[in-house]
């Protein structure tokens, strides 16, 4: 991923540097590049870094003394957040659009000489001139059929033996066919050889193929910019009192974890001291958060919300309440592999259509008293003029130009079929906690506070990142406050924040009573003491964004595994069918009831306890605040606040397929011009290629309507 | 006829040399950061690297 040349440019011989990867998804501009990088570079330790912009990545070159700790230390100090990536599941290496890109690079330069020499065939070279010029032609194709066609013929040869047919049967029989007719009237000396259509459609081809694997691509780095923690684990106090930090992986049972605020648990424990809420909402859907004191059981995948504990494992890795819900997973996950693109489905019909006619063509000139190589002739120009070249480009040209204009709206559809599937979707499933919600605590109300105590409450916030200082701060900000001048700002972990504003004490403190585990704090400003209210507000549009599926003939519930009090609030208010304290497992069973009754569920969930059902459902969308595990389980990715992009995308979704099923048309209609033409014996070479790239553009053409679709 | 032997290979080289110039790029990663790389010309660079 990286560029290899400055890394390790100024490391000296004697230790070999370690590279390490950092996402910082605060880069903006190219002063963010130079500052991170001339940063780094002054860490003592560090040889080199490099920052990938496009993947909002850095990749550090570093003495193995350094750890990846204070090299994330470091970068927040330079005024960047940032996340250590490691063992993400999601970036497989792009290998395959690498190699697909290579054999159309080698397609495309044999094309381009062939044409220039085939050019001169029909414009009239004949005798030893054209002889030669096959030749050469044969010369050039061969090799760069050989290489640029293996992505197609493996894929044929493999849906072969499986006793399938896919789009590559057809396209390799044709490729393979015309190659060796042009190969034998080179050597006889023939008039008519077809390396040029040969070569032509295996580019027209690798260039669809290329395009579906940079969309994949782009949206997969896209979503794995998003991933919070690749490489969960947790402080461990050691025999002799120090603390390390350990990868969950290797946390023994029985070990003391320190969890600050803030952070998630790595693994099933009981609180040993301290006291402090958490939120249970990506592991259950709960949205209320849950006072634990020592003694209390605690769940790995929960967040400490207020305080600092220690907890002792009891239960790590397999055991896990995560990793229960990892193997539901992976049972759910099965049966989607059986969905067969629509490009494979037309093969289906269309590659036996296609051989039978070529056979007809054969057998029937050779009824009409033809000879064997001019029937020959006749049914591989019939393979030729049909191959599905133009096919083969209508559905990726329309889903990448789909998916870009999605990624400008914040949407990142991780492959072609996901758009298919979105657009067959018929019944929408939403979870509640993070996905009607926003999963982040907001202000109640702050209209009993005045201007200054607004002031002095964003000051105090903005100088923690607790998650309820974040939600103070972003309240505030939207209710347009200035943070006042404060001095002498502290924070103590489990209590809130103390500062001094001009002479007064001021400060921001959890309220001595916590009722009912609702989230409050207090607001101190020297005697005066005011109380605000948190709640998990709605995301905007929710309640247009029903309407507008319901407007599409898809209709929306909800599926929480939260209270029934609590869902049934929401639920009223949109008015809409629930289910709540749906565990995992009774998710999935949900879907597959829906399932066995005919529907396509949309399901659009963020929590580990959603991963399942995402994986269950015939499509499924998360927000970019979903947890890594949903956010992998999805087929979409949607970065806003607002709900929107969900029908957004559904409806993109349908408009794609409509523009695809007119390529098909076209495709088609340009068949049944041409096909009684090849059936007739008037295809020649020329026009052979003038049909094939003419209906290529017509089709690449249509697709592009589709770049404003999402305005 | 004379012509010909001069001008195919030119043309057949020039193709062969803008393929290799491109597998050139990709295997030094030319396309790895496009973004960035438009980005970087902009650094301005205070002290000499």
């Amino acid at each position: 991923m990286t560029h290899p040349a400055p890394l390790g440019r100024d490391g000296d011989a004697a230790t070999p540097c370690i590279d390490s990867r950092y996402t910082v998804p605060g880069m903006r501009c190219a002063g963010c590049i130079g500052k991170i990088e001339r940063g780094l570079a002054d860490v003592p330790g560090v040889a080199a870094a490099r920052v990938n912009f496009s993947a909002k990545r850095v990749a550090v070159s570093h003495d193995p003394g350094l750890s990846e700790t204070d090299i994330l230390r470091a970068i927040e100090r330079l005024g960047f957040e940032a996340q250590l990536t490691a063992g993400n599941p999601l970036a497989e290496d792009r290998g395959e659009t690498r190699n697909l890109l290579r054999a159309l690079a080698v397609a495309g330069f044999g094309m381009m000489n062939i044409m220039l020499l085939s050019v001169s065939v029909w414009s009239g070279a004949a005798g030893v001139t054209r002889d030669l010029f096959h030749w050469l032609s044969a010369l050039i194709a061969i090799p760069v059929i050989a290489y640029a066609g293996r992505p197609f013929f493996t894929s044929a040869a493999m849906a072969l033996r499986h006793r399938r047919t896919n789009m590559d049967v057809p396209i390799s029989i044709g490729v393979l066919l015309a190659t060796g007719l042009s190969l034998y009237e080179t050597v006889t000396g023939g008039p008519h050889a077809y390396f040029d259509g040969a070569v032509m459609l295996l580019f027209f081809l690798l260039a669809g193929r290329v395009l579906d694997g940079m969309m994949r691509d782009r949206a997969r780095d896209g979503i794995s910019a998003l991933l919070k923690r690749s490489a969960p684990g947790a402080m461990i106090v050691r025999a002799d009192g120090s603390t390390r930090w350990t990868d969950a992986r290797a946390i023994e049972p029985d070990a003391i974890m320190l969890v600050a605020a803030g952070e998630s648990l790595a693994a099933d424990g009981v609180i040993e001291s301290g006291a402090s809420s958490f939120d249970l909402s990506m592991l259950t859907g709960e949205s209320d958060p849950q006072t634990k004191s020592p003694g209390d059981p605690v769940l790995a995948g929960t967040v400490n919300l207020s305080g600092p504990v220690t907890v002792r494992v009891t239960r790590t890795g397999d055991d896990t309440s995560i990793a229960d819900i990892a193997r539901l997973m992976d049972e759910a996950g099965q049966h989607r592999s059986t969905y067969v693109r629509i490009a494979d489905r037309a093969a289906r019909l269309y590659a036996p259509a296609v051989h039978t006619l070529a056979l007809a063509a054969l057998v029937g000139w050779l009824l009409a008293g033809a000879g064997l190589h001019q029937a020959l002739l006749i049914a591989v120009a019939v393979l030729i003029i049909t191959c599905p070249c133009a096919l083969g480009l209508a559905v990726p040209a329309a889903q990448v130009v789909a998916s870009g204009a999605l990624i400008k709206r914040g949407v990142l559809i991780k492959d072609g079929s996901a758009l298919e599937r979105l657009a067959e979707a018929d019944h929408a499933l939403f979870d509640k906690t993070g996905t009607l919600t926003l999963g982040e605590p907001r202000p109640v109300s702050l209209d009993h506070l005045s201007t200054s105590e607004r002031s002095v409450a964003l000051a105090l916030a903005q100088a923690s990142r607790h998650p309820i200082s974040k939600g103070m701060r972003t309240g505030l900000d939207s209710a347009g406050a200035a943070p006042a001048r404060l001095t002498d700002v502290s924070e103590t972990p489990g209590e809130g924040m103390a500062g001094r504003w001009g002479g007064i004490a001021v400060a921001l403190t959890r309220p001595e009573h916590a009722d009912g585990g609702s989230l409050a704090v207090k607001l101190v400003i020297g005697d005066n003491v005011r109380r605000i209210d948190f709640t998990d507000p709605l995301r905007p549009a929710v309640r247009d964004t029903f309407d507008r599926l319901a407007r599409l003939g898809i209709s929306s519930a909800i599926l929480s595994g939260d209270r029934t009090a609590a869902v049934g609030e929401v639920a009223h208010a949109l008015d809409t069918p629930f289910q709540a304290e749906a565990r995992p497992a009774d998710k999935v069973a949900a879907i597959a009831g829906l399932a066995d009754r005919g529907y396509k569920v949309l399901m659009v969930g963020d929590g580990l306890n959603d991963g399942p059902a995402l994986a269950a459902a015939y499509v499924s969308m998360a927000p970019g605040s979903a947890s890594d595990v949903g956010q992998q389980a999805a087929d979409a990715v949607f970065t806003s606040t607002s709900l929107m992009p969900v029908a957004l995308t559904v409806k993109v979704a349908r408009r794609t397929m409509r523009i695809v099923r007119q390529n098909f048309a076209l495709a088609i209609g340009y068949n049944i011009v041409a096909v009684p033409l090849a059936l007739a014996g008037l295809v020649t070479p020329l026009i052979a290629a003038i049909a094939m790239s003419g209906s290529s553009l017509i089709v690449v053409g249509n697709a592009l309507r589709l770049s404003r679709a999402a305005k | 006829m004379s012509g010909l032997a001069l001008l195919i290979p030119l043309a057949l080289g020039m193709g062969l040399a803008g393929l290799a110039a491109f597998f050139w790029a990709m295997r030094t990663g030319q396309f790895e950061d496009p973004e960035g790389s438009a980005r970087r010309i902009l650094i301005e660079d205070e002290e000499d690297d």
